[in-house]
């Protein structure tokens, strides 16, 4: 893990910043949009096995809904909006205006899952923008891919890059929630941001910290 | 005494060894391959979650050898060779490789499924290792579980049902 042994505690405290920053907006994004109050929680930033990453989405096996986006541009990275499927299945309802929608009644139900990606690029974007302007970086979102599916299936993408230096990833992980619905970590909404590994430095610098990546 | 089976769990990235009753698994297998190389008659298996075609993209040290296809199916094939299998008797089976992603205009590294999978056929071939089955591709994850008695693999996905091979 030689890339990781030059990443000290303020580092990891500046990237807790940057995702405070990001959930924070998207969040107010996803408030907005449903007209409820979400709650967030402080992201943590957590240096992790591959394994573990898995685990703060519930474990390999888990069947999620996720919006994946690659990030291009000046820092880039991986971002995942990860849902609980329950709780995807009531935004939706939500935004199609339908009140039980379910994935497996419906499977084939095209506005519920264009109706989910459009949310997951919302938000993603705001995450995005706000990361952008408090880093003075160009970032660019890909076009948001949809998939309901395993979270180490889905996952694994985002690792793909970091794998290649590291056995270990850099997670920023923000868990929302709706308020009062007090469940547990693993069946909450998740956003995780994972920079490429060339990225940590280019948003060390930005911000005017030093490091030698 | 009768021993009960245990499921020995692979991680990603990693690799195992399992011996009758014992069962091998693996779960949430996307772009990743779950290759497994086992000697029916000494019912001894080996599982190994890949995650990356080539060594050679490695820019660490010490190498996880389970990480990258070349390196894993080798050093599986020795693993096993040292618990007793026999190379006359080896074979393989493989699932995993599947496209979860439709990006337009995708890098190479979007298409890392089929690379995997690409990979793992070669090494498979170069150590004369017949491939027995495979479910590969397609865009569903996949749970895997090997029976080292039995020779089968019990494929779970989440879209298409359960399969087994």
């Amino acid at each position: 893990m030689t890339f990781l042994k030059s990443i000290s505690d303020v580092h990891l405290d500046i990237l807790k910043e940057v995702g405070n920053i990001g959930a924070g907006h998207a969040a107010t994004s996803l408030s907005t949009l449903l007209q409820k109050k979400i709650d967030m929680n402080v992201p943590s930033v957590r240096v992790v096995s591959f394994d573990e990453v898995m685990e703060l989405a519930g474990g390999a096996d888990n069947v999620v809904a996720s919006v994946f986006l690659r990030i291009e541009g000046d820092a880039p990275g991986s971002m995942f909006f990860i849902l609980p499927l329950q709780q995807a299945e009531k935004y939706i309802g939500q935004l199609i205006k339908k009140q039980s929608f379910s994935f497996s009644a419906e499977p084939d139900n095209e506005l519920a899952f264009s109706a989910l990606q459009e949310l997951g690029n919302i938000l993603s974007g705001s995450y995005l923008s706000s990361l952008s302007d408090f880093t003075s970086l160009t970032l660019y979102p890909s076009v948001p891919a949809l998939s309901i599916d395993m979270v180490g299936a889905v996952i694994s993408y985002g690792l793909l890059e970091i794998s290649q230096v590291s056995d270990y990833a850099i997670v920023i992980d923000t868990a929302l929630d709706e308020e009062d619905a007090n469940m547990p970590d693993s069946v909450r909404g998740h956003f995780f941001l994972l920079p490429d590994p060339e990225s940590f430095h280019t948003i060390f610098t930005s911000l005017g910290v030093k490091v030698d990546v | 005494m009768f021993k009960t089976a245990e499921i020995i769990k692979v991680g990603i990235a990693d690799m195992n060894i399992v011996k009758a009753p014992d069962l091998i698994r693996t779960t949430g297998l996307g772009s990743c391959v779950g290759v497994v190389l086992y000697d029916q008659a000494r019912e001894i298996a080996g599982m190994a979650h890949v995650m990356l075609p080539d060594s050679s993209l490695s820019r660490t040290e010490p190498l996880n050898k389970a990480k990258f296809a070349n390196t894993a199916v080798k050093e599986l094939f020795d693993a096993l060779q040292k618990k007793g299998a026999r190379h006359s008797g080896m074979k393989a089976k493989l699932a995993g490789g599947a496209q979860m992603f439709q990006f337009s205009g995708s890098s190479d590294m979007m298409r890392i499924g089929p690379r995997n999978v690409e990979a793992v056929l070669t090494e498979l071939k170069e150590l004369h290792i017949p491939v027995a089955a495979q479910d590969i591709g397609g865009n569903s994850g996949r749970t895997i579980e090997f029976d080292p008695k039995t020779g089968l693999m019990h494929i779970r996905t989440v879209n298409k049902g359960n399969s087994e091979i």
